[in-house]
């Protein structure tokens, strides 16, 4: 089958048209139900190599890519840079010209700066997976967002979907407010404004510094992990304060819709940004949205993989 | 039940309605029943007090924005209750504190601990403002929502000025989502080290290191254009010279919604009174020269400055029987702000209006305070003073604990005659 995803890379959401998009959640639709068989494996990816370099740990992530590549038939291998060639001294792109060498098909890349996984592509001859690149994007992170979202409310376009958090530091945020957007929810996006980033409002969001009212008659509420960092950095004050004002609890809960869900991407810090009741709660589809992960990543993993050269021997 | 009190033959002035005018007032359970010319016109109640002021002025009650006591942790120096004496003895009928005790006001349940004691013992409204940063170390917001929820009126770092842009940044940016007002005391710490006065002549005779006016006004300047990014409400706590009013008179044209507070001291006093190394006069920001003082008052006149303050500062003995370059700053201030607050106005230099507007009506609208006002049904708060009675200030006739004043032995004109909170009387003079 011809593929009709006709990029390359995934590098982020920016460049994927409202039909790209479309596709790979409805091909991650198909992968739910593979994933959901006793029989999980597949032979799509027969033969290629998968490599998973994470220049910044993540457990989640890392192994969600490894289980969407092995029940592709892929030869998965994880590369944690953060703990080898780095710390000798190598720069990234040295790093991509010797695993370049190697001759993968695929390569899955986390790093903690903005447009690094970018940087590296241009480098590469293989296909480039985005799985996280500083604050800018996480595509892979929004489509399965996406899916979950659409799985319960049966569309995208016209959701009310709030964004709480730590937007300012969210490559979730950023990747969740593109798709979104270019789907045509309503995006509102809420957080104390030393955690908005300069000109958020311009990325088509309303903007809220309120809970209540970023929430009212809300489909979707996103909630962000706040890492312990803003604290020393002046972002905001204490975990008690920001529970108290930011973090997701019934009472704030109350004035989305009755049937609006509640979304995590994970780790969650119960009691920072979220109420255990609420997180473990019967609105929560965060334990959804990780099953969502692995249909997502093979989709991606598909439509790349549909680009690779085809003839059985030598490539060049 | 306090009997009505009726205000008869009195100048009023309230400033909250331009008013300034011969008329009388009307106290009854704690509010102000009438105030003006025409206050007299439903007569008095059945059993009322009746004052004949024989022409003395009745003002809203002082507003003290910059009030530093000793409780928690220096009672030695100064309690809420002495605080609250030499308030009432002044005229002020609230004071703001400071969060620079020992604790720092930086957590809600010692907010908390300051309002029940001040309910228990002051005699004057009482109203502290928290810490900007965790202990006054400059890196950490502290919990503005939780503070401000525990009855912090505004945040500030206190004697200290913050170092560091980026946290200013941030607790404007945070304090916009809670409306809080940022006061800020201005003056680049690395420039001033080693300073002990006004740099200049005067300093370069006595031989002591000096402060240029340039560590005020480089704070100031970052302030006012982080203001400008943040749109949030700041406050600078202490304006001391003519650069640093034109850079408030800039950011005010611009739209930006900043406000300053000059304190007495450097509306009537200046370098020279430092004469043999007097330590009651040495306090942060220094006093100035002559023409940096005018400079001063001429804005609180325009109403470039919107505040006075007596940044009451309460030192022992022993912070102050030092040399020069070691004692420490600080005067106290509240039992004189408005005698000598009063020389600008027998001097011509500011109408009597504008200065009891700026020490008590401004102050009370910049804290959102039911305060600095006689409109109908305001809380009496409120001063009768002869304007033209002199006084001269004896260290052994004031209320506050420690004696650090500035006016020592100062022949004053115009004094608090006596001082009402919420009806009651506080203070009487005999």
């Amino acid at each position: 089958m011809a593929s009709l995803f006709p990029h390359r890379h995934l590098l982020g959401i920016e460049g994927l048209s409202p039909q790209d998009i479309a596709y790979l959640l409805d091909s991650a639709e198909v992968a739910v139900d593979v994933s959901r068989q006793v029989e999980k494996k597949k032979a799509t990816l027969r033969g290629r190599t998968q490599i998973n370099l994470f220049f910044e740990a993540s457990t989640r992530t890392q192994s969600s890519f490894e289980l969407a590549g092995k029940r592709l038939g892929a030869d998965v291998m994880n590369m944690s840079v953060a703990a080898s060639s780095v710390k000798k001294g190598e720069t990234l792109i040295d790093t991509a010209m010797t695993l370049n060498a190697m001759r993968p098909d695929i390569l899955v890349v986390r790093h903690h700066a903005a447009g690094a996984v970018a940087l590296l592509a241009q480098k590469v001859e293989c296909a480039v997976i985005n799985a996280g690149d500083g604050s800018h994007e996480h595509p892979t992170q929004a489509l399965l967002d996406a899916l979950t979202i659409r799985r319960h409310k049966g569309r995208l376009g016209g959701l009310v979907v709030a964004i709480c958090g730590d937007i300012a530091h969210s490559r979730v945020a950023r990747s969740n407010i593109l798709l979104l957007t270019a789907m045509g929810a309503q995006v509102r996006v809420a957080a104390p404004s030393t955690l908005l980033p300069a000109g958020v409002e311009r990325l088509g969001v309303s903007v809220f510094t309120s809970m209540r009212r970023a929430l009212a008659e809300a489909d979707v509420v996103m909630m962000l992990r706040l890492q312990r960092e803003r604290m020393s950095a002046a972002y905001v004050p204490s975990v008690r304060e920001y529970f108290r004002i930011w973090g997701l609890d019934a009472e704030k809960l109350s004035v989305a819709k009755p049937d609006a869900i509640v979304m995590h991407p994970g780790p969650m810090n119960r009691g920072v940004e979220i109420d255990p009741l609420i997180a473990d709660g019967v609105q929560s589809v965060i334990r959804e949205q990780v099953e969502m992960g692995v249909a997502v990543r093979m989709a991606v993993l598909e439509a790349l993989g549909a680009h690779l050269p085809k003839v059985v021997g030598l490539v060049a | 039940m306090i009997p009505p009190i009726f205000f008869a033959n009195a100048r009023v002035v309230d400033p909250s309605r331009g008013l300034d005018a011969r008329g009388a007032l009307l106290v009854e359970d704690g509010r102000i029943v009438a105030a003006g010319p025409e206050a007299a016109n439903q007569g008095v109640p059945e059993g009322a007090e009746i004052v004949d002021c024989l022409g003395a002025t009745v003002l809203p009650g002082l507003v003290d924005m910059r009030v530093f006591v000793g409780e928690p942790g220096g009672e030695h120096r100064e309690t809420l209750e002495t605080a609250s004496r030499a308030a009432a003895a002044g005229g002020v009928t609230t004071i703001v504190t400071m969060p620079d005790t020992n604790p720092v006001i930086d957590d809600p349940a010692l907010v908390d601990f300051v309002l029940r004691r001040a309910r228990d013992t002051a005699i004057v409204r009482v109203h502290p403002m928290a810490a900007m940063t965790r202990g006054l170390a400059g890196d950490e917001l502290a919990e503005f929502g939780l503070l401000k929820e525990a009855g912090a009126i505004a945040f500030t770092e206190g004697r200290r000025s913050l170092k560091s842009a980026r946290v200013m940044r941030n607790a404007l940016t945070y304090a916009r989502d809670f409306d809080a007002l940022i006061v800020h005391h201005a003056e680049d710490a690395d420039l001033a080290c080693g300073g002990v006065m006004n740099e200049g002549e005067t300093a370069t005779r006595l031989g002591l290191p000096g402060i240029p006016r340039e560590a005020e006004t480089v704070v100031l300047d970052r302030d006012l254009r982080l203001a400008r990014l943040t749109g949030g409400r700041y406050h600078a706590a202490q304006i001391s010279c003519a650069a640093a009013v034109s850079a408030l008179r800039r950011a005010k044209l611009k739209g930006n919604g900043v406000t300053a507070a000059a304190a007495i001291a450097h509306l009537s006093l200046n370098e020279n009174d430092i004469g043999a190394y007097r330590t009651f006069f040495k306090m942060s920001p220094p006093l100035r020269s002559e023409e940096e003082r005018c400079a001063v008052v001429e804005a609180l006149a325009d109403g470039t400055i919107d505040v006075v303050c007596s940044a009451h500062d309460p030192q022992d003995v022993e912070g102050k029987r030092q040399p020069f370059a070691e004692a420490a700053d600080g005067a106290i201030g509240l039992e004189t702000m408005l005698s000598v607050g009063l020389r600008l106005f027998h001097s011509g230099a500011v109408p009597l209006i504008r200065l009891v507007e700026a020490m008590s009506t401004a102050p009370a609208r910049l804290l959102g305070l039911e305060a600095g006002t006689l409109a109908t049904g305001a809380p009496a708060d409120l001063v009768l003073v002869d304007l033209n009675r002199p006084w001269i200030v004896r260290e052994e006739d004031l209320h506050s604990r420690s004696k650090n004043t500035a006016f020592e032995g100062a022949r004053l004109t115009g004094k608090v005659l006596r001082t009402l909170v919420g009806g009651r009387t506080v203070y009487r003079e005999h």
